[in-house]
Order: C-alpha cells, then structure tokens, then sequence
C-alpha cells in the first residue's frame, strides 16, 4: 500500500503526522496553563487539590504527546532533529529540564516525607507550565523567522552562534508565539477546570479570570499572525531545490491551499466561540469547542510552514541553501514506509485514550473523591 | 587526524550521557518486572475475591508509581540527547534509529500512560475485569517500549539491515525485519526484560523479608514472598540462558568486547574461563602495547571452559585482544592497521564522490565512483570498516599506535562482566532456598536469612547496571560497531555548555533520588494497612 506511494508524497504524509502531533500537543498544553493558575483558581487547600488532581489525571498525555512528537520527528526528518536539537541547545536544554521537574511533581507533592515540601512541587509545576510553553511556542516560531546553522555536504550541521538558540528568544515575532502559547494555555486551562470539577467557587473564579487570558490570547496571536502574512518567507524552487526568499509567502501558501485555509479560519473561529460562550454563558463544554479549533489552527499553520514549496526550518546564517525542507531533512522511503504502516496504529489509539478519558472523567471531580480515600489522590 | 578531535567534549558528553543513561536504568528495570507481579496479584484477587490480595496489590502498586514518575522523567532526557549531544549520530543513524524511538512513542508509551491512569485512579469507576486488563496492559505497554529502545541499541552494537547512501551520506534501512529480528536484538530484549523481572523479584523478596524480621503483616509478607520467588526463578533461568547466548553472539559480532569481558590478551585454544580474578591494574588499556598481558594478582579459572562457553567446542580458538589488534594470520583475523587503511580509503572515496558531484553531477568520474558504493566488493571489503579510517595516520607510527587506542576500557568491563554472573546465580540460589523455606514454613525464624534478602536489593541494581557497563563500555571505541566511532558522534558545542548541563543535571537527579528514596521508604513503613492510599 505505502510502498507504492512516491517519496515525496510519504514526505508530505510524515508532515501531516508531525503536525497533527505538534498541534494535538498545543491543545494538551491547557495541562501547563492550568499549572500556572493553581494558586489564582485554588483559594483553599481542597480547591487547589481538586485542580491539582484533574490535571494530574492528565499531564502523562502531554508528556507522552511531546515524546512521540520528538520520536516521530527523528524517525521522519533526522535532519531537523540534528539540526536543531544540536544547534538550539539551550532551547532544548531548558524545556527538557522543565518537563523533568513535572513529571515527578505531582505523584511525590502530597507523599508523607517528600524532601522538598508541597510547595516545592507546586513551583515546579508553575515553572513547567510557564517555560514549557513560552519556549516551545518560540521554537515553532523559528519554522517561519529561521534559524542561524549551516549544514556541510555530510549533512553535519553546526550552529553558528555562540548562544545556541538563546538568541532566538530576542526575535519579538518568535516571541509572539511564544505568548500566544501561553496564554492560550492558560486560557485552555480555566475552560478544563470548568469543565472537569465540580465546585462552584472554582467555575466562578475561572470564569472571571477568562478575560484577563483570553484578550492577551488574541492580542499575541493577531501581532503573529498579521506579522506573519506580512513577512517575506522561505520559498524551494520545485525544480532544483534552491531556496529563496519571497515576498508574503505565507499569505500566498494560505491562498494558493485554499483547504488549510478553511482548516485555519474554522480552527480560530471554535476557538473564540468555546471562549465567548464560557463567558456569557453557564456552560461548561467549552473545551471542546476551543480544544479541537486548537488542533486546527495549529495543524493550519504547521501545514503553510512545510507545504507548497516551503522550507520548514530555514538557515539564516549566510547560506541560504542549508535550509532544511521536509524533501531534503526526510528519512528513506523505505523507513518511511514502514513507519506509515506503524501509523495505522494512531486511530486504534486514539480510540482507546478516548474510551478512558471518559471512562475516568464522567464524574466530575468533587471534595468527596478527595477525601475518599480510596482512589489515588496526588 | 586524532589531533583535531577535542577530547574533552568527547568525554563530557560521554559523562553526561552516562550519567543520564544510568540514572534512567535505576527505575526502569523495577518498572519492567514489578509491573507483571501486580497483574499476577491482581489476577488472584480478581479470581479470589479474596480483599486481602486487594491490598497487597494496591501496596505494591503504589511504590510502582513512585518509581514510575521519575523513570519518565529521565526518559524524556535521553531522548533528547540523542539529538542535542549526539547530532551527528542523529543524522548518520537516523533512518534507522528513529524509527524504533516512533513506534515507541506511537505504541508502547500511549499504551502504558493510558493504562496507568485506570490502575490508579480507575479502582471505583471501572469494572473489576477492565482493572484488570488495565493492568496487564500497563504491564505489557512497559516492556513493549523495552523492545523499541533496544531493538535501536542492538541495531548500534551489529548494524544490519541497512545500506549507505553516499548521497545522504548516511545508513539507510533496507530490511525492518532483519533490523527486529538480528540475534542481538532478540537476545537483548529477553536478557535486558528478564533483568527487570529478576531484579523486581529481589525488591519484593526483600522487603516482604523486613516486615517479617518487624513481625508485621506476616501474611502479606508470606504471599509476597511466594510470588517472588516463583516468578524470579523462572526469570532467573531465562537470564542465565539469554546472558549465555548473548556471550556466543558477541564473539561474532564483537571480538574485542568479549576479549575485554575476560581480560583475555592472547587468544588460545582450549581457552579457560576465568570464574574469579584481580587485575593488579598496572596493565591496561591506555598503555597497550605488543608486549602487553594480562596481569592477574590471582584468578580462578576453569580449564577449556571459554572455548566452551564461546563456540560451543573446547578445542576452538578465542582470539585475545592482541590477536584483534595485530592480526592473526593463521585464524584469519585482519589486523586493525589494514582496517584503518581500508576505512580510511572508503572515506576517501566517499570525499571524492562528494566533490565530483558537486563539480560535475553527470561527469564520468562521478558515476564510476557511484558505482563504487553499489558494488558488493567494495562495501564488504572497505566500507565495512569505514569507522577505522578516523584512526588513520600518514606517519605509519604513529598509525600503529592509533590501532592500539581502540580498545575498550579492559578492567571495568572485566570487573562489570564478572560481578553480574557471579551475582546471577546467587540471585537464582536465594530464590530457590526461599521458596524452599517458606513452602516448609521455616522461613520466618531465620533472620540472618532474611537480613541477606534485605540486603540484596543493593546488589541487584549492581547487577543489572553492571550488565549495561559491559554493553556500552564494552564496545568503546565505537557508537555504531565498526561504522562510526564515539568521537565522530559528538555535537560540536563548546565543552563548557555540556559542563554546565553535566552537572544541572548531576544536582537534580540527587535532588530526585533523595526525595523518591524518601518517601519510597516512608511507604514501606506505613506498610499496606495503614494510611489509606496516600
Ligand atoms: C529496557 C528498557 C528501557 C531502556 C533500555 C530505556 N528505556 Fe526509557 N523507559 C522504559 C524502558 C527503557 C520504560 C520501562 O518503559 C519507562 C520507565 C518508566 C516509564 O514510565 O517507562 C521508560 C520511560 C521513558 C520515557 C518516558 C516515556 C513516557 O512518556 O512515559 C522516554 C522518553 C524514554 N524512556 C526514552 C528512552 C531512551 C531515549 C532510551 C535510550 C537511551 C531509553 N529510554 C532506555
Ligand atoms: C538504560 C540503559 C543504558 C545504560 C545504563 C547505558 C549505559 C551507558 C554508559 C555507561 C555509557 C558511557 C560509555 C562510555 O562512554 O564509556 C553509554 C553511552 C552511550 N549509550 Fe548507553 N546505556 C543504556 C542504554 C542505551 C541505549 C538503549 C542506547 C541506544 C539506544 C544507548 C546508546 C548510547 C550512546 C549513543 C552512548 C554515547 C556514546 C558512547 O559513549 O558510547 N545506550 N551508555
Ligand atoms: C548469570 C549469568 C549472566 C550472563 C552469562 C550474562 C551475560 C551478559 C552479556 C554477555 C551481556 C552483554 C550483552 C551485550 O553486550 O550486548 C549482558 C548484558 C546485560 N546484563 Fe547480563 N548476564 C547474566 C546475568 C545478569 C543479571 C543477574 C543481570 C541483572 C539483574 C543482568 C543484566 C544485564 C543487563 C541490563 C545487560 C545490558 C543489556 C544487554 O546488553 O543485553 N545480567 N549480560
């Protein structure tokens, strides 16, 4: 069935799954939001427990989406990941170290004895949820504003600066990304603790801090977007590879996809509807409009960053001709192949993290479950 | 050319991965075995309905999730190592190496991180059957992730199944099944899960043993102990045979690794097995020359029993270290200085076919040399030894010298090699003895008996990290066996930002291991009656 498929169109599948991962990873994200709004939501011990406990259900999903978005991203553009991993290294460095001190707080912060003190662990889950998305927010940015490396006729890349990516952080429209991320995060965050507990005092506060996250949302995301229709991009001249700049490329990638375009519109247009009718109305589905208009308009923009001619991560060091496209980063076609089949295996996968996701979230949480006892409380 | 390497780059991010890599190893293998014995507790209490199982599996389950959470937070950094410390393996290996880290990514982690949230939060909101499977699938899900990483390790220690592409200029999968398949990688993944199993064994046999020496919840204790044993007997057999042909296979696919495991310098027939010995040290791999030997202060050693252990046959020859360095013509083993002189040409070809290209895509000296890396003849006689041409050297002096470089540190993973098997068989004798006792009802008077049980929890993660110094260490100088040697693997960064990393990383790991040792022992003092689920 793959094999038949030609290179270029395995490529095309792979950067479909990078996006659908990279974009169903930004959703997940309200997990980081939500852990920088643990003491604006949680007045009370139980409150801050009863949020605590409805996002510890779900930051293993998260996490396990960021690790197969790395994964996948080795397996399909080594390139890419050599490139960036290597060169951006303190970029990496410090969304890893933030994803570290996650993945411990929440099963070790309400265990007798636990060396740091439940604050500690609440800290890391703010630090996590502050770094993890601001600076993977400004990573993606660079798929569009470039990066400085050069990549010799080995394929060995090298980075051209001695701040290793740390520079990256200075770019203001990278910066906007990383912003809108945040906020969005936290913004995905209040609609979940809506969502998922049940306890009036939280939906209230969550509901009124709903402003003070969503206005900056749109706010950051417009500068970026506009910024980005604005801006010259990095265009791959189909028949030799060469790679050039051109003005508005990725408006015209919008124009010329016109399908990613309605995936983009209808993406921002159920994000802003789960935002809007969360505030004039006592509803508690809004995630479920915002979440998957997330995974749209994420998809949207992974999608103009890698198709119709575009290179994906480009060099700004010099040589423009480093930049790495999704035909020149790819694995084999062979591997390629044999990873599609693995792919199949996404739906069946899906299906049963829904299945539990409903199977543990039909009951909302509430004070008894805490005190319960006999269900695993963080 | 050795000059223009910077060591210690090299040798930071060699520290920095090691660190890593060591550190992940202390809960992953807990993870791997504890996760089967509480689906095999769960299935009593399932069949029982005996309460009594409940609590012994909800105690079990909640250490498993202690050690669980930093056995992911550590995975995390190893993942992206390969890419931040090791980009240019990245790019060489990528095309295979991505593909087992995807799959694990798509099937075993989903798996096992869907799963966990039922066996901990699920208790009230499933079905007792759909616990149930929870929890052998969590199980399953844990080991499956096992199979991907070492499938990958496997592929590095005997690459097979994949072709070079001069274009690419990288190694690019031809055969996934060979890849899963090889006989490194199926020995690997029984002797790598079975450790797990052996070594989660020993962490119930052990503790279990301490509430009987407090005289505390004996019957939970008792049961414990019984599933123990059963399970880290039959894992135990399964080890020792896998550790036996993993030792057969390596002969083949690395001579110079098993020579080391032995400190064997010259290769004989009717070769002895040293069961016990001490190296005085003074001899090792830093100062190798032709002269050199083995240096045993004192050794037990059971006659002809390598030859054995090794081809099956005491009359077969063992090639020793310097066999493997300066050749043997009469066993037919190539000496390495011929095998840096052909790596060395094969990169050469690969320069040239880089410049032609570049030059004149379509001239005539750039097909010849294309068709050079499609010929069967010169990729099994040079570009197999393709690594080796980084030791090359005009001066053929100190060419010589370079030849004696690439050798494995011989002492630690003689020491690595010998304290697992000995430790291997003690860990199956201890099983055995308590199950014994405790079928005859003897066991809980013996204290001294259980104080040793208490006390092997140690030697069992000695064992099992001992196991994986023998792997790696074992096979230095190369990442890819014969194909890329570890300092051409390197990301070039400057020495100092790994520094910084080493030891950010260094001081939160000691943060995270006093914290779970913790409340890991705290757990074990409430013990499985007390304290609710907390
Ligand atoms: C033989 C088993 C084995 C080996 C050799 C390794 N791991 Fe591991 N890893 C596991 C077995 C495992 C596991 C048992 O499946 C873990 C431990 C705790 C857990 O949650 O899963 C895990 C967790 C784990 C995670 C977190 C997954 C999650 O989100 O749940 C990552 C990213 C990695 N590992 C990656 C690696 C890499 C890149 C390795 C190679 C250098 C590696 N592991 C060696
Ligand atoms: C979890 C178990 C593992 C342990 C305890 C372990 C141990 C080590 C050690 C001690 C080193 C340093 C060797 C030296 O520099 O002398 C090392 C290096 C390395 N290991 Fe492993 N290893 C493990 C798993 C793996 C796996 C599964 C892979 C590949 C998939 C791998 C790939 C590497 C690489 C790339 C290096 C760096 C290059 C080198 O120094 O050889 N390791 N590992
Ligand atoms: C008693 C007999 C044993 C024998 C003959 C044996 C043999 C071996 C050999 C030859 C290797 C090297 C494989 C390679 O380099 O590819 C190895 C690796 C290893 N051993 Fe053992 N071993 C034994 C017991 C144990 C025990 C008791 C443990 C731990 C509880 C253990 C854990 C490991 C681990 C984790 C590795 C690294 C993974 C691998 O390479 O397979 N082994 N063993």
């Amino acid at each position: 069935m793959f094999e038949t498929l030609s290179h270029l169109a395995l490529q095309q599948y792979w950067w479909m799954i990078i996006s659908f991962l990279g974009s169903t990873l930004v959703f997940l994200m309200f997990v980081q939001g939500g852990q920088t709004l643990i003491y604006t939501i949680g007045k009370t011990d139980m409150e801050r427990t009863m949020i605590i406990n409805t996002l510890g259900r779900k930051w293993e999903f998260t996490f396990t989406t960021l690790v197969t978005f790395g994964g996948a991203f080795f397996a399909s553009f080594p390139l890419f990941y050599s490139t960036s991993f290597g060169g951006a290294y303190w970029v990496w460095m410090i969304i890893l170290i933030a994803f570290v001190i996650q993945a411990i707080a929440y099963e070790y912060r309400s265990r007798p004895n636990n060396f740091l003190g439940a604050r500690t662990y609440e800290t890391f889950l703010f630090i996590n949820g502050l770094i993890g998305t601001i600076f993977i927010g400004t990573a993606v940015a660079t798929f569009f504003t470039g990066s400085p490396f050069s990549v010799n006729m080995m394929n060995q890349s090298q980075w051209e600066t001695p701040w290793h990516g740390l520079e990256l952080a200075l770019n203001l429209h990278n910066l906007s990304l990383g912003l809108t991320v945040f906020f969005l995060a936290r913004t995905l965050g209040l609609l979940y603790f809506m969502n998922s507990v049940n306890d009036e005092a939280i939906a209230q506060r969550s509901k009124k801090q709903l402003w003070f996250n969503a206005i900056p949302f749109v706010f950051f995301f417009l500068v970026f977007v506009i910024w980005l229709m604005l801006r010259d991009g990095f265009a791959v001249n189909p028949e030799n590879g060469e790679v050039f700049m051109q003005p508005y490329k990725y408006f015209i990638n919008f124009i010329e996809m016109p399908v990613v375009l309605v995936i983009f519109l209808a993406g921002v247009v159920l994000v802003l509807a789960g935002i809007i009718i969360s505030i004039i109305k006592t509803t508690s589905n809004g995630i479920w409009m915002s979440g998957p208009g997330t995974v749209l308009t994420v998809f949207a923009l992974f999608l103009i960053a890698g198709f119709n001619n575009t290179s994906f991560y480009p060099s700004t060091y010099g040589d423009l001709q480093s930049s790495l496209t999704i035909q020149n980063a790819s694995s084999s076609h062979y591997t390629l192949t044999a990873m599609s089949y693995v792919s199949l295996l996404v739906p069946f996968v899906a299906a049963y993290i829904w299945y539990v996701w409903k199977a543990i979230n039909n009951k909302k949480i509430d004070k008894d479950e805490m005190t319960s006892g006999d269900t695993h409380v963080y | 050319m050795l000059e223009n390497i910077d060591f210690a780059l090299v040798n930071w991010s060699r520290a920095q991965f090691a660190l890593t890599a060591m550190f992940h190893w202390i809960f992953v293998p807990l993870t791997l075995g504890l996760g089967f014995m509480l689906a095999f507790m769960e299935t009593i209490y399932y069949k029982t309905g005996d309460p009594e199982w409940k609590k012994l599996t909800k105690f079990w389950m909640k250490l498993f999730g202690i050690n669980f959470a930093i056995g992911v937070a550590t995975g995390i950094i190893l993942e992206f190592e390969f890419g931040t410390n090791w980009s240019n393996y990245s790019w060489f290996v990528g095309d295979i190496f991505g593909a087992p880290l995807a799959i694990e990514g798509i099937m075993a982690f989903f798996l096992e991180s869907t799963f966990i949230a039922v066996m901990f939060f699920g208790w009230d909101k499933v079905s007792k059957r759909f616990h149930l499977t929870a929890t052998w699938l969590t199980a399953i899900g844990a080991n499956l992730s096992a199979l991907w990483i070492l499938v990958a390790n496997a592929w590095m220690q005997n690459p097979v199944g994949t072709t070079f592409n001069p274009d690419t200029a990288r190694n690019e999968m031809t055969n996934f099944w060979e890849v899963l398949f090889s006989e490194t990688a199926v020995n690997k993944f029984i002797h790598t899960t079975t450790s797990g199993f052996v070594l989660a064994a020993i962490f119930v046999l052990g503790i279990s043993s301490w509430f009987l020496i407090k005289k505390r919840e004996t019957l939970f204790a008792k049961r414990s102990i019984v599933i123990a044993s059963i399970f880290g007997i039959i894992s135990s057999i399964i080890l020792i045979g896998t550790g036996d042909s993993s030792a057969k296979e390596i002969v083949k696919t690395q001579p110079m690794k098993f020579a080391a495991m032995e400190a064997l310098y010259e290769g004989q027939e009717n070769a002895g097995l040293v069961a016990f010995g001490i190296l005085s040290g003074k001899e090792n791999h830093k100062n190798l020359t032709a002269d050199s030997k083995a240096d045993f202060i004192f050794k037990i050693e059971i006659p002809s029993m390598l030859s054995i252990l090794a081809h099956g046959d005491p009359n077969q020859f063992v090639a020793g270290i310097k066999d493997l360095i300066m050749g043997n013509e009469e066993q037919g083993i190539m000496s390495y200085r011929e095998k840096i002189e052909r790596g060395y040409h094969a990169q050469q070809t690969l320069i040239a076919y880089k410049e032609a290209q570049k030059s004149n895509p379509k001239g005539e000296e750039y097909l010849a040399l294309r068709d050079k890396f499609a010929d069967p003849v010169f990729m099994s006689e040079y570009f197999r030894y393709f690594g080796y041409g980084n030791y090359y050297d005009p001066d053929p002096e100190i060419l010589q010298k370079n030849a004696f470089k690439m050798v494995p540190p011989i002492s630690m993973t003689f020491y690595a090699f010998h304290i697992m098997v000995i430790l291997g068989f003690y860990f199956l004798g201890l099983f055995a003895l308590f199950l014994y006792l405790i079928m005859r009802n003897q066991l809980h008077d013996k204290k001294w008996l259980l104080w040793a049980a208490v006390w092997t929890i140690p030697l069992v993660y000695i064992a099992s990290q001992a196991g994986w110094i023998v792997a790696e260490v074992g096979r230095q100088p190369w990442v890819i066996q014969d194909l890329m040697p570890t300092m051409k693997a390197v990301t070039q960064i400057d020495t100092t930002a790994v520094m910084i990393t080493f030891w950010l990383f260094a001081v939160v790991f000691i943060g995270l291991f006093i914290a779970e040792i913790k409340i890991m022992t705290k757990q074990i003092k409430i013990g499985p009656n007390k304290g609710g689920t907390k």
